[in-house]
């Protein structure tokens, strides 16, 4: 038999989660509440720490009143819902063009000398690592993104670092890790430097 | 009217046709795995590419198209024999070659569709995908490698078998088609995505590896495993029934069976009586037929005839059943009961058991009232009509009784029959929907009138009926739902008494009757006949022998020819595919054998044909075969208040409900499977 979702134990959403799937059905029009399906899983997947189980689809396919196989058509259609239990910290390393020709392969190297495994979690359930298609934030690659903040323009010890603060159970500020401003260029701004004085004055 | 041209060929099309319509109807065959003509339209095979002018210079999918005034439509062109090699090769990419040790081989659709419009060479050499098998219940065997994603087994389990059991999990090239946890299917109508599989990737598990079609002889015959009277074609190899599929009727099974229709079939080759036994010191022994007929006439000798009665089963056609009832009446007796399950019908009129709306007319039905009936199990192919009607023609159903889940949406009235009293008093709600709709129809189930006040029920029925406009010129919605295929011939042939069953095992008990023929009745106690001569004849030893004297072996339903009534009153001819098992005879001839020998007379037929004659002229609407008939209204049922007080609907295993598929191990394992499921859910009975 085709292992293709786990179990769980007895599912049930939270009294704060309860009051979030009454927002979300009611974005949608009668009769259609069943949209609602990827949202909830969503909702479900993130207090269940990061995987949906069979006790989740069931409860999802109860709540929208639709048939338990289409649940888990979704469910399995995306990527994005993990079906399986999975590491506390979901590394998911972007390894697309613009990040490979940035040294995405550096960061997968600190990941893989961390211990990570492509498609699989440690044994201390800390840490699982996908490679994953582009994440949208080329302008700082390579970047990773870890359950749900990106890191970016990192290369072999600055991936490491994240790893090692992470095991040591502090979180790492998100975003750049080489000092810039969000997106801005490396080492401040490159035109209508008038307008800012502080760059002027450098000069 | 588009008029369009295809192949250069000028046709007209209903308005909403589909390019693929259009070929059928210009007699231009369109090859296609995907699409149905009785399911929703998917498009993704993309066989039936077609060139349509005008439009974009590429093969169109002429299932998806449709037919537009001055089209150009071409079959025939190289583009179109291009795109058709294209895509066989795509299919056949991962589809693997293993036709010789395939259940689907010979009667398959990519096979014949690769040999007519296939390249005959493919140029991938790479491996192909496997994909692991599926459980999907003891009916439906999965080999899901062979699949080619057509999705007409999800499409069909949702629209028509109406519980969305099937469906197709990842994604891409990694798509499999499976159930929740591979759990088994529960619909009772799930056999049918067999025949819908194009390829060998659903077929079925108990006729598995049996046979190929080439070597099965092929007989078109009638269903009487309940009472829609399912057309269907009985696939025999020598003297064993190997499977039962369907026949295309549009009035009355579409080109769905049930599974009880299909798969009870080796419940034919099980438990048979196959020679005559005599009770010899309280023991049943092997007999002749001389000893068998001399033992009852012995055991009825001196009798007057009101100390004889008879009950007829719920199986049997009606020239065995006619036959019965003449040799009963040659004995002097005419207490012939044919209502096993006690429901309190009205023989004074024919409309008052009938199906009157038809199962093609629920379609045009917009109220319809369940009382006491639960077709999902009662009638299962009807009640796919049921769910048609509600998905396309806004059907709304309501039910008076248990709520029972019927795979739609049903408004639950409450289980108390006397909602009936207070619809015809106008102080229901309903009582406005009936008045408001229509074309309402009421459905009269039979453990409704099984009910002590089952008359009265039927007289509630009756005046519902006429008060609220379920009659008009062409227009009859009071509907009487059967489970029996016998039982509509039964009551036109007038076989029912006072005290009906109940009556006759109370005498028998109480030593008023001293003789009981039972002709194939099994759905009865036959306790109380302990101290009585029973005469048993039927095809099955099941619970009708238990307490015979006698026990006569009969034809079952595929071994005699003979015409069976369905729930409508339609006339429906069966055949005989296969030849009864050892002394076994087919029913009439058995009559007509004993008549000679227990006297008075022999019975007035000495061949089939004398006895068709006969019958016509008892029943002369006969003649109508394949008719719906419009019986006449009338008075029926009898005045009284209906009690206030629940449906009695006792939980009947849909698949044990007769002595051949109680005899069937493959209904067996569903009845089991079934039995888990609801334990496990806490549903049980």
């Amino acid at each position: 038999m085709l292992n293709v979702i786990e179990s769980g134990g007895a599912f049930n959403f939270s009294d704060e989660n309860q009051e979030k799937i009454k927002t979300i059905l009611a974005k949608y029009p009668d009769g259609r509440q069943r949209s609602a399906v990827m949202p909830l899983l969503y909702l479900a997947q993130a207090q269940n720490g990061g995987w949906v189980s069979s006790e989740a689809v069931e409860k999802i396919a109860e709540i929208l009143s639709l048939p338990r196989i289409q649940v888990i058509e979704v469910a399995t259609f995306y990527t994005m819902f993990n079906l399986k239990p999975i590491g506390r910290y979901h590394v998911q390393l972007c390894g697309t063009t613009p990040c490979w020709l940035r040294g995405s392969d550096e960061v997968m190297r600190a990941c893989k000398d961390m211990g990570l495994e492509k498609g699989k979690s440690t044994d201390d359930m800390l840490f699982h690592l996908t490679e994953v298609e582009c994440l949208g934030a080329c302008c700082n690659a390579p970047m990773v993104q870890i359950n749900d903040d990106f890191y970016e323009d990192l290369d072999y010890d600055r991936m490491t670092a994240i790893l090692k603060a992470l095991k040591r159970g502090e979180v790492p500020p998100p975003g750049p890790q080489n000092g810039r401003q969000a997106s801005a260029p490396e080492g401040g701004p490159l035109v209508l430097r008038d307008m800012v004085p502080a760059a002027a004055d450098k000069e | 009217m588009p008029k369009l041209t295809i192949n250069g060929k000028e046709i007209e099309v209903a308005p909403g046709s589909t390019i693929l319509q259009a070929c059928e109807e210009a007699g231009v065959e369109i090859p296609r795995f995907c699409y149905h003509e009785r399911l929703s339209v998917a498009g993704n095979c993309r066989m039936c590419l077609v060139e349509v002018k005008p439009g974009p210079p590429k093969p169109q999918a002429s299932c998806a198209l449709p037919a537009a005034d001055g089209q150009e439509v071409r079959t025939d062109t190289p583009m179109v024999k291009k795109a058709r090699e294209g895509v066989l090769e795509f299919l056949l990419i991962n589809h693997p070659l293993d036709c010789p040790i395939c259940d689907q081989g010979g009667e398959c659709d990519l096979q014949d569709e690769t040999m007519a419009y296939g390249r005959g060479a493919k140029r991938y050499d790479e491996n192909k995908r496997a994909v692991t098998e599926k459980n999907m219940g003891p009916l439906v065997k999965t080999i899901m490698t062979r699949c080619i994603h057509c999705t007409r087994c999800i499409r069909f389990s949702e629209e028509v078998a109406g519980v969305t059991e099937i469906g197709a999990i990842y994604r891409g090239e990694n798509m499999q088609i499976t159930t929740y946890l591979e759990q088994a299917m529960e619909s009772e109508l799930q056999g049918n995505v067999i025949d819908l599989c194009p390829v060998g990737a659903l077929t079925s598990k108990p006729y598995a590896f049996n046979a190929r079609p080439w070597e099965l002889i092929k007989t078109e015959s009638i269903d009487v495993m309940d009472a829609v009277g399912s057309n269907i074609r009985i696939d025999a190899r020598g003297r064993d029934v190997m499977r039962i599929l369907p026949r295309n009727h549009d009035d009355v099974n579409e080109e769905w069976i049930s599974d009880k229709t299909r798969f009870a079939c080796d419940g034919l080759l099980k438990g048979r009586l196959d020679r005559p036994y005599v009770k010899r010191d309280g023991k049943l022994v092997e007999a002749s037929w001389a000893e068998a007929f001399a033992a009852i006439k012995d055991g009825i000798s001196g009798l007057d005839g009101s100390r004889i009665a008879g009950l007829v089963g719920d199986l049997n056609e009606l020239e065995g059943t006619y036959a019965f009832r003449e040799l009963l009446k040659n004995l002097g007796s005419s207490r012939i009961e044919c209502r096993q399950n006690g429901a309190a019908y009205d023989i004074r009129q024919r409309a008052s058991y009938l199906f009157n709306t038809g199962i093609a007319g629920i379609e045009e039905a917009d109220f319809c009232l369940l009382v006491g009936a639960n077709p999902r199990h009662e009638a299962a192919i009807l009640n796919a009509r049921i769910l048609k009607a509600t998905r396309h023609r806004g059907l709304k159903v309501a039910n008076i009784g248990p709520a029972l889940d019927q795979t739609y949406a049903v408004e639950q009235l409450g289980d108390d029959a006397a909602i009936l009293s207070d619809i015809l008093a106008g102080k229901h709600p309903v009582a406005k929907k009936l008045a408001a709709a229509d074309r309402p129809m009421i459905i009269l189930g039979e453990q409704a009138l099984a009910r002590p006040d089952g008359a009265a029920i039927l007289k509630a029925g009756h005046d519902i009926a006429e008060k609220f406009g379920l009659m008009s010129l062409d227009w009859n919605g009071f509907n009487v739902l059967h489970s029996a295929a016998a039982r509509v011939g039964a009551l036109d042939l007038g076989l029912v008494c006072d005290g009906g069953v109940e009556g006759i095992l109370a005498d028998a008990a109480s030593g008023a009757l001293k003789a009981v023929f039972l002709l194939g009745a099994d759905e009865i106690n036959p306790s109380r006949l302990a101290d009585c001569f029973t005469v048993y004849i039927g095809s099955h030893g099941d619970h009708g022998v238990q307490q015979a004297d006698v026990i006569l072996p009969a034809a079952a339903y595929t071994e005699k020819p003979g015409h069976y009534l369905n729930l409508e009153g339609r006339v429906q001819l069966a055949n005989r595919a296969v030849f009864p098992p050892g002394q076994a005879r087919e029913d009439w001839t058995i009559f007509r054998a004993l008549s000679a020998e227990i006297g008075p007379a022999p019975l007035p037929f000495d061949s089939i044909n004398d006895l068709h004659s006969a019958l016509y002229e008892a029943l002369p609407h006969l003649a109508d075969v394949d008719v719906r008939p419009q019986a006449q209204w009338g008075d029926f049922g009898s005045d009284g208040a209906v009690a206030r007080g629940p449906i009695p609907l006792k939980y009947i295993d849909f698949y044990q409900s007769n002595p051949i598929a109680r005899a069937s191990k493959t209904m067996a394992e569903c009845s089991a499977v079934k039995r888990q499921k609801m334990e496990a859910t806490g549903t049980h009975g």
